[in-house]
């Protein structure tokens, strides 16, 4: 059992009277330690599936088995606690709690994880930040920082559970092209030394070419070669290196 | 997710926007420091009213003597002589719920001072108690004493209006008045009570020890003062001289009356026309009525079935008006105060569901990393929580200053009211609970997916 295994999922929309398939039997393998890039233009699907992915949403039919668990008929709450223990989120736009101390905002899930005390979070939260390399920040508010270090932020503030599994968004969508080159080296120091995998959505393909395997989704079905599947014919299992390479 | 921490995001995402806050929990502010005040004010008001008709005798009892009947023929309220002065001191003694206890005589005869007489409508023998239960107060010289009491000295305390009338308003202390030829000297004077309820003067009265009064002045031992009986009363005590003979023939040789006033006869029994006893509050009256009831049986020896010998009333209709009113008074401040606090919870529903839109993106961003629906409810409903419950408490500091500074600049009463103040902290927290639901179950409602992409 790989680390993701998506086998036909489908996701459909029912607006009205109307059903709309945006992902038409999808079926996906990511190993352990892997960095991939989602790519696909707008309405493609990726966006439904990155959402799937990190169990925001559950799929209409399919299966997904995260860490040898299947996913996607969870509860909302089991779903919650999920997101909470194994994913970290990145997003474009950073999303961080305004007026609030970088310290407070990288602590923010652990207020969800009862086991920790309040010294303990402040302490791990303390951890990320030097990791990402704002110890000097830690008391700034996100409208004293620069976007590249709101970005770290929220990088922190998605490690600080010490997640396997890391989900980016079109990570450098606000940043210039230089703070963009900081990030996803980041991300990619991250997946090396750390071994996190990281599941980057972007329709950039110089971003995508810092990931080893770039999946390609047009109108709801993989499109790259080795990824697109036959719905019969079961998921296959993609070894480091297919699809584009740095 | 520990209540505390709870509280503590609650109380962080409120000081991100402190302006808004406070603005928001005004409505709840006023509205308790409203309720506050007026129930201090209120129960202030309300209490200064019970005094001053308990001034006039709200918490009174009076014990009567009851209906001498005689081959079906009543002889009226007051007819039969059982009511005795140590009755009076055992109510006084054995009956928990009653203050004091002071037992009366009535006279109603003519009082000579020099030149100068009146009949004043009420002559009282009694106690030094009776100023007590009547709330009474002596302005000039002092009450007679108990030694009175038991001398039957011949001493006395006048009201304004036989001051008035038998000394032209000057000060008659030491002076000597005489009362059906026996003469009592001036004590003090009673303080101005003017008109009762029923529009009579009360201070057309003169007091004096009930045994004066009974053995020298009315001279019966065994009689009431019940008119009939007293007009053919005539053996009368004189320390000057029998000025109206009209005594019969008695069967043992007379005393002289210097004999007879130097040496009174040991005294086994004598009746009192009526005993006033207070309660200890108003509450407590029907429980003190109660225990006389008991003590009175025992005493007269009254087995179960037979009637009393005697009649108990208090002034159920004066007490219940007062706290009739009392209620009104108390139920419309109530009605305002509710209805400032419902205006209050509108303002906090608004503001908490302008406070979820805005913060859509924070609430989809919180789900994301793992907070549950629930969360998300608590985390709001915390806040509103919050909110109200801050300003509850600046409420009633504020409502308390607001009654202090009434008090100290206006001089109205007014009376800390610890109901009202845990009241408001429950009613505060209820409003926070109930109006801040709904914004909390929207937020906590909201797809995760969708939140995050708001603009």
């Amino acid at each position: 059992m790989e680390f993701i295994e998506l086998h036909n999922v489908y996701k459909t929309y029912y607006i009205g009277d109307i059903d709309v398939p945006v992902l038409k039997g999808v079926s996906l393998t990511v190993a352990r330690g892997e960095m991939v890039a989602l790519m696909g233009a707008s309405g493609s699907g990726k966006s439904t599936l990155m959402n799937i992915l990190g169990c925001l949403d559950h799929p209409t039919s399919g299966e997904y088995w995260l860490e040898g668990r299947e996913i996607s008929r969870l509860t909302a709450d089991q779903r919650a606690m999920v997101r909470n223990r194994q994913l970290g989120f990145v997003f474009q736009n950073f999303n961080l709690l305004p007026r609030t101390s970088a310290l407070e905002n990288v602590a923010m899930p652990l207020t969800y994880t009862s086991d920790l005390s309040d010294r303990e979070a402040r302490h791990r939260a303390r951890e990320v930040l030097v990791r990402v390399g704002l110890q000097d920040r830690l008391d700034h508010e996100p409208s004293q920082l620069s976007g590249g270090q709101q970005q770290r932020v929220a990088i922190a503030r998605a490690l600080v559970n010490h997640p396997p599994l890391l989900f980016a968004d079109e990570p450098t969508g606000n940043l210039d092209s230089h703070t963009s080159e900081d990030i996803l080296r980041m991300f990619k120091q991250l997946n090396e030394s750390d071994g996190i995998t990281i599941i980057m959505v972007t329709h950039d393909a110089e971003v995508a070419r810092h990931a080893r395997r770039t999946i390609h989704i047009h109108d709801g079905v993989i499109v790259n070669g080795e990824q697109t599947h036959n719905p019969e014919a079961g998921p296959v299992g993609t070894a480091l290196g297919s699809g584009d390479t740095v | 997710m520990k209540v505390y921490r709870t509280i503590r995001t609650a109380m962080k995402a409120l000081r991100r926007n402190p302006m808004r806050a406070l603005l928001t929990t005004l409505g709840i502010m006023i509205g308790v420091a409203a309720v506050i005040a007026m129930m201090e004010i209120g129960a202030g008001s309300s209490a200064a009213v019970q005094k001053s008709i308990s001034s006039m005798g709200a918490n009174v009892v009076l014990v009567m003597p009851g209906t001498a009947t005689s081959s079906g023929i009543s002889f009226g309220s007051g007819s039969v002589t059982t009511l005795t002065p140590d009755d009076a001191q055992a109510i006084l003694r054995e009956c928990p719920a009653v203050r004091t206890a002071a037992p009366a005589v009535r006279a109603r005869t003519q009082v000579v001072c020099g030149n100068r007489n009146w009949v004043p409508s009420s002559m009282y023998g009694t106690t030094p108690a009776f100023l007590d239960v009547r709330d009474w107060t002596v302005v000039d010289g002092d009450s007679f004493t108990e030694r009175d009491v038991l001398n039957a000295n011949k001493v006395c305390l006048l009201g304004q209006t036989l001051v008035r009338e038998l000394f032209d308003g000057a000060s008659p202390i030491g002076k000597e008045i005489r009362v059906k030829n026996v003469a009592f000297r001036v004590v003090g004077v009673l303080g101005p009570k003017g008109a009762n309820m029923m529009g009579m003067d009360q201070d057309d009265i003169l007091l004096a020890p009930w045994t004066t009064i009974k053995y020298r002045v009315t001279g019966s031992t065994l009689q009431s003062a019940n008119q009939s009986a007293a007009a053919a009363a005539s053996s009368t005590v004189n320390t000057l001289s029998n000025l109206y003979p009209g005594g019969q023939a008695g069967l043992y040789p007379q005393q002289s009356e210097v004999q007879a006033a130097d040496t009174p006869l040991p005294v086994r029994f004598a009746n009192v026309d009526q005993v006033l006893v207070t309660a200890r509050s108003a509450p407590e009256i029907p429980a003190a009525i109660s225990q006389m009831t008991a003590l009175l049986h025992e005493r007269h020896h009254i087995r179960p079935g037979e009637s009393d010998d005697f009649t108990i009333r208090d002034m159920t209709e004066m007490s219940n008006t007062l706290s009739s009113t009392t209620k009104l008074m108390t139920n419309l401040l109530l009605c305002v105060a509710m209805i400032s606090l419902v205006v209050g919870g509108v303002g906090i529903m608004n503001i908490m569901l302008v406070s979820v839109t805005e913060r859509t993106r924070e609430i989809g961003l919180r789900m994301s990393v793992g907070a549950r629906a629930r969360d998300i409810l608590r985390q709001f409903l915390v806040e509103a929580v919050v909110l109200c419950l801050v300003g509850g408490a600046v409420g009633i500091l504020l409502g308390h200053g607001g009654s202090t500074l009434v008090r100290m600049l206006l001089h109205w009463p007014v009376q800390t009211s610890p109901t009202a103040i845990a009241a408001s902290v429950v009613v505060s927290a209820a409003v926070g609970i109930l109006f801040g639901y709904y914004p909390a179950w929207k937020a906590s409602r909201l797809d995760p997916i969708e939140a995050l992409r708001y603009e």
